[in-house]
Parts: C-alpha cells; sequence; structure tokens
C-alpha cells in the first residue's frame, strides 16, 4: 500500500480533516469574509448559510474533478465560474422551496456565494488537480470547517445581540441585549477574538513543545 | 492580419477543445437550473401563497379563509385571475360561515434601511383598520425593528378610525402620526420613541395607502360580501 500511495496519491482521512482544523478556511486562511461577517447575526442564518456554501463547495469541487481532463487551461477559470454559478443557483430555488422566511433573512448573500473565494481556491487549487473522490472530501472537510466557523460566530453575536441561541431566550427577563454584536460593527469585533484565541492556539503549542523557538508563524 | 483573427472551429484546430468545454459545461448547468427550477418552482408558488394567506389571516382576526380581488380600471373589484398585477390586488377574508371580516391591502414606502412593506386589515363595517403587520423591513435590529414586534406600537392598529366622507371620495380625518404618548384621536398613531423613523415611516404608509385604497374598497364593499355568500353556497 505504501508504495501505491507514491504513484497515484490514495484517500486518506487528512484530505476531510485538514479544512476542519489545520486549514480552517475562516480562521486560517482568512478566505470568504463577506458572508462570514455579514449573515452571522444569529446562529440558525450562520449555520443555514454554512450549509448552502458547503452543498455548492462539495457538488463544484466533484464536477470539477470529473471534468478536469477535458477543460483546457485557458478557459478553466470561466468553466469553474459558470459550475459554481449553477449550483449556487440551484441552492437559492432550494432555499425558497424548503423556507421562505429563511431566504429572506440570507438575501443577497446566497447570490453572492458565487464569488466566495473559498469555493473558486478549492476548485482551482485542489479539485483541478485531484481525484473525484479526494476533491469530494475537500469540499466536505472545508464546507463543514466553514460552517463551524460561521456557527462560532453566529452562536457569540446571538447570545450577546439578542440574548438567545437558536431562537431559545437564554437570559432573564432583565437581560438588556447588546444590540451592537448583531450589528455590522459585532461581526468584527467577534471575529477579531475569534481569530485571536486561534492564533494564540496555533502559537502555544509549539512555543509549549519548544519545537518552534519563538513560536510565530 | 486578417489569418490573425479568423476563428478555426473545426475539431482539428487548436481551439477546439476550449469551446467544446466551454460549450459542453454550459449545456451542462443550463439543462442542471433548467430542471432544478420546474421542480421547485410549484413549491415556491405554494410557499408564497400560504405566507400571504397566513399574513392576510393574521391582520383581520377572526377570518379562516381568504380571496384575492384585482382592481379593476374603473374603479371596481372582481376576482384576481392569474395574471394581474399585484401592486392592484386587496385580499378579502372570512369566517367559516362566509361572513366578510375585512379586507388586507398591501402598502410600501422607503425606511431607514430600505424599503418597508406592510399588510393592513380594514373592516368596512366599522370603517377601522383592525390589524397590521410587517411584511418586508431591513430596519435597525433593536430600534428600527420594533415596528414589527412592539405591542404597544402595533395596539395603534386594532381600532385606527378611517371613516369614509359623505360622498366617499377620502377620508375624514387622514391617518396622522404623532410622537409616543400623544394619542389623543382615533386617527392618531403613536410612534415610538428610539424607531421614531421607522414608525413614522409605517404612519406614512397607512397615510397614503388607506387615503388611495379605503374609499375604493369602501365603495365596492358590496362585491366582497356577495363573494362571501357565494364561497358558502359552494
Amino acid at each position: 500500500m505504501k508504495g501505491a500511495e507514491k504513484a497515484v496519491p490514495a484517500i486518506s482521512t487528512d484530505d476531510f480533516i485538514k479544512g476542519l482544523w489545520r486549514e480552517n478556511p475562516v480562521f486560517v486562511q482568512v478566505l470568504g469574509m463577506c458572508p462570514v461577517l455579514a449573515v452571522s447575526n444569529s446562529a440558525i442564518n450562520a449555520l443555514a448559510m454554512g450549509l448552502a456554501t458547503s452543498f455548492v463547495l462539495v457538488l463544484s469541487n466533484t464536477l470539477v474533478s470529473l471534468l478536469r481532463h477535458g477543460v483546457p487551461r485557458q478557459v478553466r477559470i470561466a468553466t469553474f465560474i459558470l459550475i459554481i454559478a449553477s449550483f449556487v443557483t440551484v441552492v437559492d430555488y432550494l432555499i425558497q422551496a424548503v423556507s421562505l422566511e429563511l431566504h429572506r433573512a440570507l438575501g443577497a448573500f446566497i447570490s453572492l456565494i458565487v464569488v466566495n473565494c473559498l469555493i473558486l481556491g478549492r476548485a482551482e487549487a485542489f479539485a483541478s488537480k485531484q481525484s473525484v473522490s479526494r476533491s469530494f472530501l475537500d469540499g466536505l472537510g472545508m464546507g463543514l470547517g466553514f460552517t463551524l466557523a460561521l456557527l462560532c460566530l453566529g452562536a457569540v453575536r446571538e447570545i450577546l445581540g439578542s440574548g438567545a441561541l437558536f431562537g431559545v431566550a437564554l437570559f432573564p427577563a432583565g437581560f438588556q441585549p447588546w444590540t451592537v454584536m448583531i450589528l455590522p460593527s459585532g461581526g468584527f469585533f467577534t471575529l477579531g477574538l475569534w481569530l485571536l484565541f486561534f492564533n494564540y492556539l496555533r502559537v502555544r503549542k509549539p512555543a509549549v513543545r519548544e519545537a518552534v523557538p519563538g513560536g510565530t508563524p | 492580419m486578417r489569418t490573425t483573427i479568423r476563428v478555426d472551429v473545426s475539431p482539428s484546430s487548436a481551439s477546439w477543445p476550449m469551446y467544446r468545454a466551454l460549450v459542453g459545461v454550459g449545456v451542462l448547468c443550463g439543462l442542471l437550473i433548467v430542471s432544478v427550477y420546474l421542480l421547485t418552482q410549484p413549491v415556491i408558488a405554494r410557499n408564497e401563497a400560504h405566507a400571504l394567506q397566513q399574513a392576510v389571516l393574521e391582520v383581520l382576526p377572526g377570518a379562516v379563509v381568504s380571496a384575492s380581488f384585482a382592481l379593476t380600471a374603473e374603479g371596481g373589484f372582481r376576482r384576481a385571475g392569474d395574471g394581474d398585477d399585484p401592486q392592484r390586488l386587496v385580499h378579502a377574508a372570512y369566517t367559516s360561515r362566509g361572513q366578510l371580516v375585512g379586507v388586507a391591502i398591501e402598502g410600501r414606502a422607503m425606511g431607514y434601511q430600505d424599503v418597508i412593506r406592510i399588510l393592513y386589515g380594514y373592516a368596512p363595517q366599522r370603517q377601522r383598520v383592525v390589524g397590521m403587520r410587517v411584511l418586508a423591513s431591513r430596519e435597525t435590529p433593536g430600534l428600527g425593528d420594533r415596528i414589527e414586534k412592539d405591542p404597544d406600537f402595533l395596539a395603534n392598529f386594532t381600532a385606527l378610525d378611517v371613516t369614509v366622507t359623505a360622498d366617499g371620495l377620502s377620508i375624514e380625518h387622514p391617518v396622522q402620526a404623532v410622537k409616543q404618548g400623544a394619542k389623543s384621536a382615533p386617527w392618531e398613531i403613536d410612534g415610538i420613541s428610539g424607531a421614531t423613523i421607522s414608525s413614522a415611516a409605517v404612519a406614512g404608509i397607512l397615510r397614503a395607502s388607506t387615503a388611495q385604497w379605503i374609499p375604493l374598497v369602501y365603495r365596492g364593499r358590496a362585491v366582497f360580501v356577495r363573494s362571501g355568500a357565494v364561497n358558502e353556497g359552494g
């Protein structure tokens, strides 16, 4: 098996895991900030946006990988965008069919999944060069990592800004919500704090092990 | 010069794979979108109709069924069909025994951030607005969005006076916005301090929309009442 792996890279769980933590699209790669900041004002919006993006990411990664031998280099970006835009349109119709309320809450940001650089980035950097199964796993991992990050922001912002989580009130009646947290500026505050936390974890670990002197990546 | 810009699409040329890829992917994506559209369209239309029906029944307490009517060029009303302009529609609502509860009318205008759309219920027998609901708004959370939930503000719309003048052409006392707590007449709307612009926008929508629609609906009320009796018979 070791020998075979060198010739054709086999599927490994790392394709899936890396998107969740080590190469998390939001906290490590800092990609797709527009929906991260705009739609994370409540946990349910964050979850819906994350899942919609994951859906597009998995399907576009799979299709791009499937077609990778038939698409010449010169027109690859055009075909990627065409594929991504089609899946976004599909998601848009599906969300409208599931819930108009949700569609209203997410508003223009569903259509804007097209220009989320995370999706084009994965198509170009990974799916256009790798096998279908690896691209599928990569899309799934990155998508779930993105969803997880959005949920981290959405939960904090909803708890502080509305005193609730997934619409369930958490505090007694006297709680005065921090309205600023569900306004756009609250998105920046929360993202900043999460980035601080994740970078602290990443820097501290090597420093404790004394593997990297200084520890700043 | 001419040869450099000539486009050769024969299968042997170097650009053939590019055309094949772009056209092929385009056709594939087009098919995908069209099939998803055809599959989801009936569900989406049903969702929209259901949401509107819910809103109509909410602003007209006591109603259980609703029917849409379109404004005709002569200023009367008839049962709405498929191709009618949504801006010229009103929705009559009835009790389970076919009695007219009232007519729901949609209004829209600019708020603090974006267009606010509201639906209000008008009871022609009592000549009052009896309910109001915000259909769409992007007002500031915690401040402007109190127009949707604030119980004191919503209480303005349980018996708002929109009595039509004797000639039936206009409203005796146009709807008027006042400061919070200053309401003294049944045609005035108490604002929300802290959501001044948003609450004034809702009052403005009602003022303009009632002035335009209420005299028409009041004069045409016989059509709505009769339609309820027909419903009951059928």
